[in-house]
C-alpha cells in the first residue's frame, strides 16, 4: 500500500516534526514524543494529559492548547504510549493543582497509564485518571476487554478542558469527564481497512460488497459484517446500536467522525441522516461537529458519537478553545 | 547459570523475535491490532543495547534491566505485561551471582505472578498467561522430580509451546483479541505464541552453551 511517509520506523517522529513546525503554540519533544501547551505549566491550573497510539490525528496532539489538553503522548501508530512518556508530560504540565489523565479503554493504554500514574505518585505530583468507554459495539463487558474508548473521548477533553481552564479544582474537573463520559456512546462503521506503515499490509480485509459494523479504531472487528447499504440505512444501524443503550432525547452534542478517509461530502450526508433519524425520536442535535477528528489511518467510513447535554455541559462545550484541531471564542 | 547466560538467552530472544517479528504481527492482525511483532523486536533490539552499553553483573540484574526497557520502549499491554515479568523475575533472583534451577523456577513463579497481577488473566483467557502458567508448572514438576537441567528446560519450552497451541481453540476473554468474541477462535493468541518463543530461546542457548 502507498503511503507518504519516508520510512515506516521513523513516521511518528517525522510527523511530530511537521506537527512542531506547524504549530508554535506548542511545544514537541520530538525524541520523547511529548506534545504540550508552549506555554506550561499553567500555575495553579488542573492539568489534562491524554496520549494513546499514534494514526488517530488529530486526536490527541491536535487538541492541545487553550480549553482543551495541556499534552499529549503518541505512541508507536496503533501501540499505546510507555510510561516515560506520560511521566514526562505530567512532569512538564503540573501546575501544582494536580493532573488528570485521560485514558481511552485499551488494555496497553490502561496498563501503562497506571504506571505513569504511580510513577507520578512518588514524585508527589497528584494524579487521577478517567477511562473512557462510550463504544456500543463491545456488547459483553464482562467477557471482554470492557467498552472500548473512542469519539466520547473528544467531548471530555474538550469539555472536561474547559472547565479547568476556569480555575475547578481536580476532583471536579474529574467529575465532568466522567459525567461526559456517561453520557456519551459511539458506534463506528468501516467500509475499507487500514494498513499500520510497519505492517505494510491491511490489518483485515472487507470485500467490495461488505462492511464492519461497529468497528474500532485499531481496525479491530466490532459486532459483524454486514452488506453495503446506502448512507440512509448504515446510519439509522449505527444510531439504533446506540439508541438500545442509551435512549436519545433532548439536547445533543454530536460528532459525525470520518475514519481518515472518507470525503467530507459523504460525512455530511451521513450527518444529515444522522438529524433525520435524531429529530424522529423527538431528540435535538444542540451542538455538532462533521469532520476528522479520532481517525483510523486511511480507514474510510464514519462513527457517530452522541452526548446527552445539560446546560452546564453546554456552557462549556461552547467556551473558548484554541487547539490546532478544535478552535472557537477566543 | 551465571550473568552471561542470561545475556545469551536475551540476545537469542532478540534474535528469535526479530525473525518470528512478522509472523507474530500477523498472529496479531488476525484477532487484533497487528503490532505484537513489531514492538517486541522493537523492544528486545533496545534490551540488547541496553546490556551492551552497561553489562550487569548478575543474573537478576539482567533480568531487572531487561523489563525495564521493554516497559520503556514497548508500550501496548506487552510492554508492562512482559517488562514486570522480567522485572519480578529478575527481584526474585536477587543478587546471587549463579542461578540454580530451583532459583530459577521461583524467578518464573514471580514473574507469572506479576503477569497475572496486572493483567488480571486466568489460565484459559486466551492470553500470555496460557503459555507462561503451564510452562512454569511443568518446570517446577520436572525439578520436583530429579530432571536434569537439560529436561526441566525441554518440559517447560515444550509446555510453553503446547499452551501457545492450545489457545487456538480458545475464545479471548481479556485484551483487545476479546472483542472479537467467538471469532476470536481458531487464532493462536500472539502473546502466548510470543512467550513460547522466549522460554524457547531459554532453552536452546543453554543446551547450545553448555
Amino acid at each position: 500500500m502507498k503511503k507518504l511517509i519516508n520510512s515506516p520506523d521513523s513516521v511518528v517522529t517525522d510527523a511530530l516534526a511537521g506537527v512542531a513546525a506547524a504549530h508554535p503554540s506548542l511545544a514537541v519533544d520530538v525524541e520523547a514524543k511529548v506534545i504540550t501547551r508552549a506555554d506550561s505549566p499553567q500555575a495553579g491550573k488542573v492539568a489534562l494529559v491524554s496520549g494513546g497510539g499514534s494514526g488517530h490525528e488529530p486526536l490527541h496532539g491536535g487538541f492541545v492548547g487553550y480549553g482543551m489538553l495541556d499534552a499529549a503522548c503518541p505512541g508507536e501508530v496503533f501501540t499505546s504510549p510507555v510510561p516515560d512518556q506520560m511521566l514526562a508530560a505530567t512532569r512538564a504540565v503540573d501546575g501544582g493543582a494536580g493532573v488528570l489523565h485521560i485514558v481511552k479503554n485499551y488494555t496497553g493504554d490502561v496498563l501503562n497509564f497506571q504506571m505513569a500514574a504511580e510513577l507520578a505518585g512518588d514524585e508527589g505530583i497528584e494524579v487521577v485518571s478517567v477511562v473512557t468507554n462510550d463504544d456500543v459495539a463491545v456488547q459483553d463487558s464482562l467477557y471482554t476487554a470492557g467498552r472500548r474508548g473512542v469519539g466520547g473521548t473528544v467531548f471530555v477533553e474538550k469539555i472536561a478542558g474547559a472547565l479547568a481552564e476556569q480555575g475547578a479544582g481536580l476532583d471536579k474537573v474529574a467529575d465532568v469527564a466522567r459525567e461526559v463520559n456517561e453520557r456519551s456512546r459511539s458506534l463506528g462503521v468501516a467500509l475499507t481497512s487500514c494498513a499500520v506503515p510497519a505492517a505494510g499490509q491491511p490489518t483485515f480485509e472487507l470485500t467490495e460488497s461488505e462492511i464492519e459494523m461497529g468497528i474500532g479504531i485499531h481496525g479491530e472487528p466490532g459486532r459483524f459484517r454486514v452488506p453495503m447499504s446506502t448512507a440512509r440505512e448504515l446510519s439509522a444501524a449505527a444510531l439504533d446500536a446506540i439508541h438500545a443503550d442509551l435512549p436519545l432525547s433532548g439536547d445533543l452534542l454530536v460528532m459525525v467522525n470520518g475514519m481518515g478517509g472518507t470525503p467530507l461530502l459523504e460525512l455530511y450526508v451521513v450527518f444529515n441522516e444522522v438529524r433525520r433519524y435524531l429529530e424522529g425520536k423527538g431528540a435535538r442535535i444542540a451542538r455538532n461537529l462533521v469532520g476528522n477528528y479520532i481517525t483510523s489511518l486511511e480507514m474510510q467510513g464514519f462513527s457517530v458519537t452522541v452526548c446527552q447535554l445539560t446546560d452546564t455541559l453546554t456552557r462549556l462545550w461552547d467556551a473558548p478553545v484554541d487547539t490546532p484541531a478544535l478552535r472557537w471564542g477566543r | 547459570m551465571d550473568a552471561e547466560a542470561f545475556r545469551t538467552w536475551i540476545v537469542a530472544v532478540a534474535r528469535v523475535i526479530d525473525e518470528q517479528r512478522d509472523h507474530l504481527t500477523q498472529l496479531d492482525a488476525a484477532i487484533g491490532d497487528a503490532d505484537h511483532g513489531i514492538n517486541l523486536a522493537r523492544g528486545f533490539t533496545a534490551v540488547v543495547s541496553a546490556l551492551e552499553t552497561d553489562p550487569p553483573a548478575t543474573p537478576g540484574a539482567v533480568l531487572t534491566l531487561t523489563g525495564s526497557t521493554l516497559i520503556s520502549k514497548v508500550g501496548g499491554a506487552s510492554g508492562p505485561l512482559y517488562g514486570v515479568a522480567f522485572r519480578r523475575a529478575g527481584k526474585s533472583l536477587g543478587d546471587a551471582a549463579e542461578v540454580d534451577l530451583a532459583a530459577l523456577g521461583e524467578a518464573l513463579e514471580a514473574a507469572l505472578a506479576g503477569v497475572q497481577q496486572l493483567g488480571a488473566a486466568r489460565e484459559g483467557d486466551k492470553t500470555m498467561v496460557d503459555a507462561l502458567a503451564p510452562a512454569t508448572a511443568a518446570f517446577s514438576k520436572a525439578i520436583t522430580e530429579g530432571a536434569s537441567q537439560a529436561d526441566a528446560l525441554s518440559a517447560l519450552a515444550e509446555a510453553a509451546r503446547a499452551g501457545a497451541a492450545a489457545t487456538i481453540s480458545m475464545q479471548a476473554l481479556k485484551g483487545r483479541a476479546s472483542y472479537l468474541g467467538p471469532r476470536s477462535v481458531g487464532h493462536e493468541d500472539p502473546g502466548a505464541a510470543s512467550t513460547a518463543l522466549i522460554l524457547g530461546a531459554l532453552r536452546d542457548s543453554v543446551l547450545a552453551g553448555r
